[in-house]
C-alpha cells in the first residue's frame, strides 16, 4: 500500500514536471516573451525599451533554457525555465502579467472558496440525482417509461448548456423574479445566487450522466448474482439498491471522479454567465486578457488536481470493492 | 478572362477530401459483405436511419457552402494598368449565390420574424413632418402597399403555397418510393400498403416522414424568404435564417475535422503501445496522461492564443479576412485533434493488448511476419469498429464544445458565422425589453436538430458495431417490432 502510494506520487510528480515543460514550451518558446510584452502593452507602436522594461519588471529578461554567460550550475538556474518551474512547484504563483497588483496565489485562495460553494453541492446533487434517475429507468426497464426516459436523456444531452443558462435566466430571474440574475454575496446570502446555476448545471449534465449510469446498471442487472438474488425471493427494490447499485459503484466513481478537478477549478461557463467570482471566471478573464502567468498557473493547478483526484479514485475503489488491491 | 476566381480554403479541401473518403468507404462497404451486414443494421433502425437522412441534408448544405469564389470587378476599377484583373474582396460560396437575395436584404436593425416594420421606433420624416413610429422595413414586406390590411393575407397565402409545394414534393417522393418497391412487393397497391404500414425491409415510412417534415417546414420558408425575414434580422439588420444556415458549415467542420484530426495519433500510438508493450507503452501512457491531466479548455486556450500570435506574425498566408478566419478554424480543428486523442488512444491500446494474444496473431508471428505487417493486416482492421464508434460519438460533442469555446473567446473567428457566436449575441438580446427571441430560437432549432441527429445516428452505429451496446437499447417488450430479414 505504502509502496503503491509512493509510486503513485512519483508518477504524479513526473506528470506535473511534464505539464510544466509543455506549458513552458507553449508559452515561452513558441510565443516569446517579446510577443507577450507586445500583446500586453497593446497598441500599434511598441518600442524596444518598453518591451525590455516590461520583461525586466516580470523577470522575463533572462535566457529561456540555458545561460552561457553564467558559471557552473548557474548556467541552468539563471533561466526563466528554472525560476518559473521551481516557483510553480513550490506553489508560489507570483503576480499576474497584465496587472502587476494581482497576486495570483491570494486570488486563487479567495476564489477557490467561492468555486467550491458552487461546485460541491452541485457534485453531490449530480451523483445523487443521476443515480436516482438511472435506477428509476432500470426499475421500469422494458416499459414505456424506460423508453421515453432514454429519449428524454438523448434530447437533454443534445442541448448546449448555454441554452439552459439563457432560458433559465430568462424564466427564473426575469419573468418570475425568483432569484437575482447574477452576482454573488458571501455568507448565507450566497444561496440565492447559487441556486439557479446549480439547478441549471444539474439539468445540463443530467441527460448524459443518467444514460451512462443506466448502461452501467443494466450491465450489472444481467449478471448471475442478480438472478441468484431474485431466486432467493428478494424484491426488486432490494435487488437494485443492495446488489446492483453497490456493484455498479466502481464505474460510477470513475465517471463522477473525472469531474473532481473541475469541482475545484469551477465551471468556466456557469461562473462567468452568473457573475460568480470563482476560479472559472478568473480563467476566462485571464484568457480574454491574454494573461499567460495566470493561464499557466491554472494549467499547473488543474494538472495537480487531476493527479490527486486520480489517486483518490483509486483509494475509493478499494473502499467500495474489497477485492481491489492496490499494488 | 473568367469573371470569377475560385478560392480554395483549407477547410474546403479538408471537407471535400472527407467527402471523397466517405464515398470511398461506401464503395468498400459494398464490396465487403460482413461490413455491409453491420451497416444494413444501422439503416434498418428507424431512428438512426432518419437521423442519417437529416445529417445528409445538413451535409449537403455544408458542401454547397464549401465551394468558394471571388467575383471579378468589372469596368475601370477591375482592370489594372497592366491589364491585370482585380477581384472583389468578398469571398462567396455557392450557398451565398443561392441565397443572394437574403444577403442583399439587409435592414438597418432588429426586426421580428416576418415583420414589415422595424422593431424599434425611429424618427420618420414625412412631408416635412417628423413623427416617431416603427419604420417600414427596406425589404421585408416592401411589396405591400397597405401593409396593415394586406400583411396577414399575403403571409398566409405565400405560406400555404409553399406548403402545397412541399406537400407535392412529399407525394412525388412517396410515389417514387412506391415505384421502387413495386417490383419486390408484388404490384403498386401492395407496395403502397406496405410502405404506409411500415412493412418494408428498410424503415422507409420513417424516412418519408422525416423528409415530409423537412419539406413542409422548408416549403413555406422558401416561399416566404424572398419577401420577408423568416427568422427576423439581428442588430445590424442581417437575415437570421441566412446566418443559421451559414453556421451549419462551421459546426460541421469543427465536428468532423477535429474528430478526423484525432485519428492518426490515436490509432498509431494506441496500436504501438498495445503491441510492443514495455517502455513504448509506458512512454505513450505517460504522454496521454500528460494531456488528459491538463484541463482541456485551458490547453486549447493556450494553443489558440499561440495561433493568434502566429497569424498576426504571418499576414502573407492569407489574402482576405475570410481566408484568415478559415485558416484559424482549420488550426483550431488541428488543436482539438492534437489535444483530444487520449480517450480513443486508451481504448485502442486496451483492444490491441487483447488482440495481440489471440491465436491468429500468434500464428502470424510464428510464420515470421514482421510487426508492421501484423499491425496493419491483423490489428488495424480489428480496432476499426472502436474508431468508427468513437468518431461518430465525438462529432456531436465537438459541435456543443464549439459553442462553449466561442463563448470563452477561443473558438472560431468572431467574423465567422457560428452557433456559438449566435448564442453569444442572443445572450445580450434576451435581456432586452421587449424580448428579441428569434436569433436564439433559430440557433436553438438548427443546433439541436443537428446535434440530436448526430447523437441518434451515433447510437445506431454503436448498437450495430458493438454487440454489447445493443442490449442497452431501451425496448418495450411485447411492442417491439421484429423485422424479418
Amino acid at each position: 500500500m505504502i509502496k503503491y502510494l509512493l509510486r503513485r506520487l512519483g508518477y504524479g510528480i513526473a506528470v506535473l514536471v511534464g505539464v510544466n515543460l509543455l506549458t513552458f514550451f507553449l508559452f515561452f518558446s513558441v510565443n516569446t516573451p517579446d510577443d507577450m510584452a507586445r500583446l500586453n502593452i497593446g497598441g500599434k507602436r511598441v518600442t524596444q525599451e518598453q518591451i525590455e522594461k516590461w520583461k525586466t519588471e516580470r523577470g522575463y529578461d533572462k535566457p529561456l533554457y540555458y545561460d552561457a554567460a553564467q558559471a557552473g550550475s548557474q548556467k541552468f538556474t539563471h533561466t526563466i525555465l528554472w525560476e518559473r518551474s521551481i516557483s510553480l512547484m513550490l506553489l508560489d504563483f507570483g503576480r499576474s502579467d497584465a496587472r502587476q497588483a494581482v497576486n495570483i496565489g491570494h486570488e486563487v485562495k479567495v476564489r477557490m472558496g467561492v468555486s467550491l460553494q458552487l461546485a460541491v453541492p452541485l457534485f453531490v446533487l449530480q451523483v445523487i440525482v443521476s443515480t436516482a434517475f438511472a435506477l428509476l429507468l432500470v426499475f421500469f426497464r422494458h416499459t414505456r417509461i424506460d423508453f421515453w426516459g432514454v429519449v428524454l436523456c438523448v434530447l437533454m444531452l443534445s442541448i448546449s448548456s448555454l441554452f439552459y443558462i439563457i432560458v433559465g435566466q430568462y424564466f427564473f430571474s426575469r419573468l418570475l423574479r425568483l432569484v437575482p440574475i447574477g452576482g454573488y454575496e458571501p455568507g448565507l446570502d450566497a444561496i440565492k445566487f447559487l441556486a439557479l446555476p446549480i439547478v441549471l448545471s444539474l439539468l445540463s449534465r443530467l441527460g448524459g450522466e443518467a444514460r451512462l449510469y443506466r448502461a452501467m446498471f443494466l450491465e450489472e442487472v444481467g449478471k448471475d448474482y442478480v438472478r441468484t438474488a431474485r431466486a432467493k425471493g428478494l424484491s426488486e427494490p432490494v435487488v437494485l439498491f443492495r446488489h446492483v447499485l453497490r456493484n455498479a459503484l466502481i464505474p460510477i466513481i470513475t465517471s463522477a471522479g473525472s469531474y473532481l478537478p473541475y469541482v475545484f477549478l469551477g465551471s468556466l461557463v456557469f461562473e462567468s454567465f452568473f457573475g460568480i467570482p470563482g476560479l472559472g471566471a478568473f480563467i476566462i478573464e485571464a484568457i480574454s486578457g491574454q494573461d499567460f502567468a495566470i493561464v499557466r498557473t491554472m494549467v499547473f493547478l488543474g494538472a495537480a488536481l487531476y493527479v490527486a483526484s486520480n489517486a483518490l479514485i483509486d483509494l475509493a475503489y478499494t473502499w467500495v470493492d474489497p477485492r481491489v488491491r492496490l499494488s | 478572362m473568367p469573371s470569377f476566381k475560385i478560392v480554395v480554403l483549407w477547410t474546403d479541401v479538408a471537407l471535400w477530401a472527407m467527402f471523397a473518403a466517405l464515398l470511398g468507404y461506401l464503395l468498400r462497404i459494398l464490396r465487403q459483405p460482413h461490413v455491409r451486414v453491420t451497416w444494413a443494421r444501422v439503416l434498418r433502425d428507424a431512428a438512426s436511419c432518419c437521423a442519417g437522412v437529416v445529417l445528409l441534408l445538413f451535409m449537403a448544405v455544408t458542401l454547397l457552402d464549401s465551394l468558394h469564389f471571388r467575383r471579378a470587378l468589372d469596368g475601370a476599377e477591375g482592370a489594372g494598368a497592366t491589364g491585370q484583373q482585380f477581384y472583389s474582396t468578398r469571398t462567396e460560396s455557392l450557398l451565398d449565390l443561392l441565397l443572394a437575395r437574403q444577403v442583399a436584404m439587409r435592414e438597418t436593425s432588429y426586426s421580428a420574424p416576418l415583420a414589415y416594420q422595424g422593431f424599434n421606433k425611429d424618427n420618420i420624416s414625412e412631408g416635412g413632418e417628423v413623427r416617431r413610429d416603427y419604420p417600414r422595413l427596406q425589404f421585408g414586406g416592401a411589396h405591400l402597399r397597405l401593409p396593415a390590411e394586406q400583411w396577414a393575407g399575403d403571409v398566409l397565402g405565400r405560406a400555404l403555397r409553399g406548403l402545397a409545394w412541399g406537400l407535392l414534393a412529399v407525394l412525388l417522393l412517396g410515389l417514387a418510393m412506391t415505384a421502387a418497391l413495386a417490383a419486390g412487393h408484388g404490384g403498386w397497391r401492395r407496395a403502397l400498403q406496405d410502405l404506409l404500414r411500415d412493412r418494408t425491409h428498410y424503415p422507409l415510412r420513417a424516412v418519408l416522414l422525416t423528409l415530409a417534415v423537412t419539406a413542409l417546414l422548408s416549403g413555406p420558408s422558401i416561399a416566404l424568404m424572398d419577401h420577408y425575414h423568416v427568422f427576423g434580422t439581428d442588430r445590424t439588420g442581417n437575415d437570421v435564417l441566412y446566418q443559421a444556415l451559414k453556421s451549419i458549415r462551421t459546426a460541421f467542420v469543427i465536428g468532423a475535422l477535429s474528430t478526423l484530426a484525432t485519428l492518426p495519433l490515436a490509432l498509431v500510438l494506441g496500436i504501438l503501445a498495445g503491441y510492443f508493450k514495455g517502455w513504448v507503452d509506458e512512454l505513450i501512457q505517460y504522454l496521454y496522461t500528460l494531456l488528459t491531466s491538463v484541463p482541456n479548455v485551458l490547453l486549447i486556450a493556450a494553443c489558440v492564443l499561440m495561433v493568434q500570435v502566429f497569424l498576426d506574425k504571418n499576414p502573407d498566408l492569407f489574402e482576405t479576412g475570410v481566408e484568415r478566419a478559415d485558416l484559424k478554424m482549420f488550426l483550431l480543428c488541428l488543436i482539438l485533434g492534437v489535444t483530444g486523442w487520449a480517450t480513443l488512444c486508451r481504448l485502442i491500446r486496451g483492444e490491441t493488448l487483447k488482440l495481440r494474444e489471440l491465436d491468429y496473431v500468434q500464428a502470424a508471428t510464428a510464420f515470421g511476419v514482421g510487426p508492421l505487417r501484423i499491425m496493419w493486416r491483423h490489428i488495424v482492421p480489428n480496432v476499426m469498429h472502436l474508431v468508427l464508434i468513437t468518431t461518430v460519438l465525438s462529432f456531436s460533442d465537438l459541435i456543443l464544445y464549439e459553442a462553449v469555446l466561442t463563448y470563452v473567446g477561443v473558438g472560431v473567428d468572431p467574423g465567422m458565422n457560428s452557433f456559438g457566436g449566435m448564442i453569444n449575441l442572443a445572450r445580450a438580446e434576451m435581456s432586452r425589453d421587449p424580448l428579441v427571441w428569434w436569433s436564439f430560437a433559430a440557433a436553438f432549432g438548427f443546433m439541436v436538430s443537428l446535434v440530436l441527429a448526430a447523437n441518434l445516428f451515433a447510437d445506431g452505429v454503436r448498437d450495430a458495431f458493438d454487440p454489447r451496446a445493443r442490449s442497452l437499447r431501451p425496448r418495450v417488450l411485447g411492442l417491439a417490432k421484429i423485422r424479418k430479414a
